[in-house]
């Protein structure tokens, strides 16, 4: 089904691509709080960066990016940052996500500030992991069943 | 400069309005991927320019400058990938299905293989 080193061009253009895809996503994570975008958005444009490695470069090359074992510990690590700034903030007093109450010892603006970032990036990595690894799933569903069909019915020269 | 920029405007619409027309009227795949990769590379950055100079030097015309190098390389790539993998898995041009099917003694013209 995904054949690696179709051709070179495409091979090379997503090799040019997909630095700039990432600097971009970062940046739409991390200016989320004074323009459009924000964490879910710049976690899809950093999935989106790694399935265009998955798809064009093929499933074993684009391993050394970003490997399919890492796609939930991801999504799990950005819940717990999300989570965990929400319960830091209730250590001190505060409700739940209260950014005022979280304790690094700044003024309440920039705590504010802070915790958006913080959730934000928690964001961001629980969408990249969840995207990556929905993706790896339905590719490895695929081709557990090309293998049946090959065991099955022998080559397909033919086609 | 501003009838630069509005002339490059129009172009863009223009060629962007041929390119709908084209994926809407021709005949199979790859003529269809073709009328909707080169009319719209070339509307996209003319229409880009066009608002790059309207704009003046500012952040948001670099910002436009980069979509246009992006497209420039994104577009073609793209259509190149896609014509390749119908051509390797069979999928015939208009022409030639036309000879292979009165060969072969059918007459349904249908589309694709």
């Amino acid at each position: 089904m995904i054949r690696p080193k179709e051709t070179i061009i495409t091979d090379h253009v997503v090799r040019v691509m997909v630095p700039f895809i990432q600097i971009f996503a970062f940046y739409v994570i991390f200016h989320g709080h004074y323009s459009p975008g924000g964490g879910f958005q710049g976690g899809a444009l950093l999935a989106g960066s790694v399935l265009l490695q998955r798809v064009v470069l093929g499933a074993e090359r684009s391993q050394i990016g970003f490997p399919t074992r890492l796609g939930i510990p991801f999504g799990a690590l950005g819940i717990l940052i999300y989570a965990g700034v929400g319960f830091l903030a209730m250590l001190d007093g505060g409700n739940y996500l209260q950014y005022d109450h979280l304790p690094f010892g700044m003024t309440p603006v920039y705590l504010r500030n802070t915790g958006i970032l913080l959730v934000e990036i928690g964001v961001a990595f629980a969408v990249t992991g969840t995207l990556v690894s929905i993706y790896d799933d339905l590719v490895n569903f695929e081709r557990r069943d090309d293998q049946a069909e090959m065991h099955s019915a022998g080559s397909r020269e033919d086609a | 400069m501003i009838w630069v920029a509005k002339g490059l405007m129009v172009l863009g619409t223009a060629l962007l309005f041929i390119a709908a027309i084209g994926v809407n009227r021709l005949p199979d795949f790859y003529t269809r991927s073709h009328a909707a990769t080169k009319p719209d590379t070339l509307g996209l950055i003319s229409l880009m320019l066009g608002l790059a100079i309207y704009d003046g030097f500012t952040l948001s015309s670099i910002k436009m400058l980069l979509i246009i190098v992006f497209v420039a390389l994104a577009n073609p790539a793209a259509t190149h990938a896609l014509g390749r993998a119908a051509i390797r898995n069979g999928l015939l041009p208009v022409t030639l299905y036309k000879k292979s099917a009165s060969a072969a003694g059918t007459d349904d013209p249908g589309e694709g293989r």
